[in-house]
């Protein structure tokens, strides 16, 4: 290797500058795979905030074209995957959140254990097998409950419940108190499980 | 269980969230755990969240479609 005083001062600056480029390239490249590693979960979750499908593709498109944009300000050796998502979720708020219906107000059941006792409840003079009453939902029943979430609550419960986020990520992404996070998450879940319970007893 | 105050399937019911969300301490981990293995109430309930957990999650799970993929190559910087 070369001392600094048997090179040129000029070309050991342009040298420098190669190096840096070279090792700059090599970082984003990194980056930009590491990014894309993640986007099936992206687009898993962007699918669900958005109301079709090529909006949620438009929105994966450009959470990706920012993402790659501004990879100098992602701090190496943190969270790639949360970074994302906050990419995400802002540009999904961004995007206008079209007019909400107004968050179903029924009263909310007290007990945590609400839904296995109402389908238990319909289910009592057939087989009380409380693994047969989640077979009667279809698949489009869940993704229909989880769409008429209010936003607040549903973002936060595909980022603790579909992305796996801990409640501290979720906090951060959502730029929220954790306490917010909590207690969104919680009611989001009992929302999500009186739609199903409605619809599974009327299918019974 | 002397740290169930009253009923102790009411506070186990207050510990089926955190519980499934593995967020308890160790203590309330345990407490919740051997109530759990003495009582079938409480356990059948638990099992039931679980599984409506997993169906919720794998209902609403969708694949990525693969142009969709290409086009996110393609946003790559050229090198």
């Amino acid at each position: 290797m070369k001392t600094a005083a048997t090179v040129e001062p000029v070309s050991d600056t342009s040298e420098g500058a190669a190096r840096q480029l070279a090792t700059d390239a090599r970082d984003r490249v990194r980056f930009e795979e590491e990014a894309l590693g993640l986007s099936d979960q992206v687009y898993g979750v962007a699918r669900r905030l958005a109301g079709s499908r090529e909006e949620a593709e438009d929105l994966v498109q450009e959470t990706f074209a920012r993402a790659f944009r501004s990879w100098r300000s992602f701090q190496p050796g943190t969270n790639l995957r949360a970074w994302l998502f906050r990419i995400l979720t802002n540009l999904n708020i961004d995007r206008g959140r079209r007019i909400q219906r107004t968050p179903d107000m029924q009263p909310l059941e007290e007990s945590d254990y609400f839904l296995y006792n109402k389908l238990e409840e319909s289910a009592a003079d057939q087989n009380p097998d409380e693994r047969r009453v989640v077979e009667r939902l279809s698949q489009n029943d869940a993704v229909v409950a989880l769409a008429e979430l209010p936003h607040d609550f549903r973002d936060v419960v595909l980022l603790v419940d579909l992305a796996d986020f801990t409640y501290s990520d979720a906090a951060q992404i959502l730029d929220i108190p954790i306490g917010t996070v909590m207690s969104r998450l919680h009611r989001g879940r009992r929302i999500l499980k009186g739609h199903l319970a409605e619809t599974a007893v009327e299918q019974s | 269980m002397s740290g169930f105050a009253f009923d102790p399937c009411d506070k186990c019911e207050q510990m089926m969230q955190p519980y499934l969300d593995r967020v308890l301490t160790d203590v309330e981990l345990a407490e919740a755990e051997s109530h759990l293995d003495g009582c079938d109430y409480c356990a059948r309930r638990y099992r039931f969240e679980e599984d409506f957990r997993r169906f919720v999650r794998q209902a609403v799970a969708v694949p990525m479609p693969p142009e969709l993929k290409e086009k996110l190559r393609a946003l790559r910087t050229p090198l």
